[in-house]
């Protein structure tokens, strides 16, 4: 898959508050959590992104809390993708749950800037900056979790297994 | 090679012979459990994966807890969705508003949550219960519904960074002071996708209450847990709870550790984290002066019988600043009855301070103590992110139930020394 987006760069330690606040999650609505995306950070980022565009940020992305909410807020918001120098390990268990990709790199986050141009091989495992033509690379995920996308998600995996269980008991 | 008391757990609850730290497992699950925040979505997905039941009804726990009593009509609506569901598929542990608490408090206190376990809940402050013993992490809702169908998660094996704590505790420090100071010295993401395994004399002397306080923080340092060997203080905490037997797991001498980190206790004064991160903590005599508006005593990390006698034994004879709401939550109904058996809430009601029924509400922003813009709070909570309790540009300072107790007498951050 190859996906292509303009950068928006954020700081170390985004934690789930600031990427969709609690006060919000009386919902799992993903179009309503998706208009108050990172509003504590900049009220205006939903109005001035565009779909497909990428988050680049710093270490320990998507700190705090358990909740799914977030990485659907992205998502919904229109979000391609995240990279990010580490992310935390729940948000980075839901965003392949929910099928948001997410790349680490120490390079890129340090050697682009707002507004540039990104595209991301993810079979290859190369993040190339269309704006300075550089190419880094990223690590590809464990077999297990691209299994895991592969099926459609945990979701899909889940459904086949609780079909596969049920025949089983026939 | 040794093990890891982890290792040992996880051993117990897979047919993976002979994993190493980084491979990815297929465990088994001995209890799951969300909330009215995390649970709507886990049973969406639940019902859409075709399960015809919950792969065991009396192993997952679903407590309304974070907006509940229900703040509002749509968190009436998420709590209402546990309520049936719970029916529908007879999950036995469903506790309702009036016989509910803190998930993390409760579940433990009710004997749901066992050493050498491996417990799954839909929220990040799972490793709570690593206090007891059990492997507890925490995780999203997909993740929840897929263990409610099949019984089983798949997860990476984690590396152990083990914390040794030595030396004598002053007086006014504990759990929650150990733990601030342990994150300031290893930061937010210090033990990223790891173990934190607390161990030495200082632990081997603490109570219950306050091993959970420590554990229950260790995902502030980025931890998938945090776990403490079971001792004759976790045994004498499960007398009379345990619904079912248990396995005691110990790390071998010889087990493999990512780092060992030792700390000297004896130098530690009582800390305050600033915002907007968990790591900012300093000590009491390094704050300055930093008025509030506002001091919250509860939670999952501190809203335990023992919180409450230490913010009691500050407010006896004392009277809250005038200026100032001070918030008592009591975490579960048992420890609430408990308070009142024991003259504290006559104590804080009389001192001016506000009880509250057991909820997560101001810890996350929710209800029950929200801040305007540009106020300030002390609060015993676990987190001081931009916008947690509130408005974007309010202010959140952590620290223990002693010093959120002083400090609401006082009117600014203080010492409990300053107020006795």
């Amino acid at each position: 898959m190859i996906i292509k987006g303009k950068v928006w760069k954020f700081r170390d330690n985004i934690d789930t508050d600031v990427i969709i606040p609690a006060r919000y999650l009386n919902t799992s609505d993903p179009t309503e959590l998706a208009l108050h995306c990172m509003e504590d950070y900049d009220p205006q980022f939903t109005k001035k992104i565009s779909r497909g565009d990428i988050i680049v940020a710093g270490k320990n992305f998507g700190c705090g809390s358990s909740r799914e909410h977030a990485p659907i807020a992205l998502k919904a918001a229109g979000l391609s993708c995240i990279i990010a120098q580490s992310f935390a390990r729940i948000f980075f268990r839901n965003a392949i749950n929910i099928g948001l990709p997410i790349f680490e790199s120490e390079e890129i986050v340090d050697q682009c800037t707002e507004g540039e141009l990104l595209e991301i091989d993810t079979v290859k495992g190369t993040i190339k900056n269309l704006s300075t033509n550089k190419v880094y690379r990223t690590d590809l995920l464990p077999e297990f979790i691209q299994k895991l996308i592969s099926v459609g998600g945990l979701r899909e995996y889940v459904k086949e297994e609780v079909k596969r269980r049920n025949n089983r008991n026939v | 090679m040794g093990k890891t008391m982890v290792e040992k757990i996880l051993s117990a609850h897979t047919d993976t012979d002979n994993f190493k730290i980084g491979d990815i497992i297929n465990v088994r699950v001995d209890f799951a459990f969300a909330n009215d925040i995390t649970a709507p979505l886990a049973i969406k997905y639940f019902k859409e994966s075709g399960a015809k039941e919950v792969f065991d009804r009396k192993k997952i726990g679903l407590i309304p807890d974070h907006f509940a009593p229900n703040k509002d009509i749509k968190s009436a609506e998420q709590c209402k969705l546990l309520r049936e569901f719970a029916q529908e598929y007879k999950i036995e542990n469903y506790f309702e508003v009036g016989k509910m608490g803190i998930e993390h408090v409760l579940l433990p206190e009710k004997g749901l949550i066992l050493p050498g376990d491996v417990v799954v809940g839909a929220d990040s402050h799972t490793d709570t219960s690593g206090a007891l013993g059990a492997f507890a992490i925490g995780v999203g809702s997909t993740d929840l519904a897929a263990i409610m169908a099949l019984g089983e998660v798949w997860l990476k094996v984690p590396s152990t960074i083990k914390f040794i704590y030595s030396g004598k505790l002053n007086k006014w420090v504990s759990g929650k002071d150990l733990i601030l100071y342990t994150i300031s010295k290893i930061g937010v993401d210090g033990a990223n996708y790891q173990v934190m395994e607390f161990s030495g004399e200082v632990i081997k002397r603490l109570s219950m209450d306050n091993r959970f306080t420590m554990c229950n923080m260790a995902v502030e340092a980025g931890a998938k847990t945090a776990i403490i060997e079971p001792d004759q203080i976790t045994l004498e905490y499960l007398q009379g709870r345990a619904t079912r037997p248990y396995q005691l797991y110990k790390s071998d001498p010889e087990a493999f550790y990512e780092k060992v980190i030792e700390f000297e206790v004896s130098k530690i004064e009582p800390q305050v984290a600033f915002p907007h991160l968990p790591e900012n903590a300093k000590p009491i005599s390094e704050v300055g002066y930093i008025k509030i508006d506002q001091s919250i005593i509860g939670s999952c990390t501190n809203g335990r019988i023992e919180d409450l006698r230490i913010a009691a034994e500050v407010l006896k004879g004392q009277q809250v600043y005038p200026e100032v709401r001070l918030i008592i939550i009591p975490a579960t109904q048992d420890i609430y009855l408990q308070a009142l058996r024991e003259g504290l809430i006559d104590l804080f009601v009389s001192a001016g301070a506000a009880v509250s029924t057991p909820t997560c509400g101001p810890c996350l922003g929710g209800y029950m103590g929200i801040l305007a813009k540009g106020e300030r709070a002390i609060s015993t909570t676990n987190r001081n992110f931009v916008g947690r309790m509130g408005h974007p540009e309010s202010e959140v300072y952590l620290s223990s139930p002693a010093v959120a107790a002083a400090s609401a007498v006082a009117g600014r951050i203080v010492s409990p020394e300053e107020v006795k």
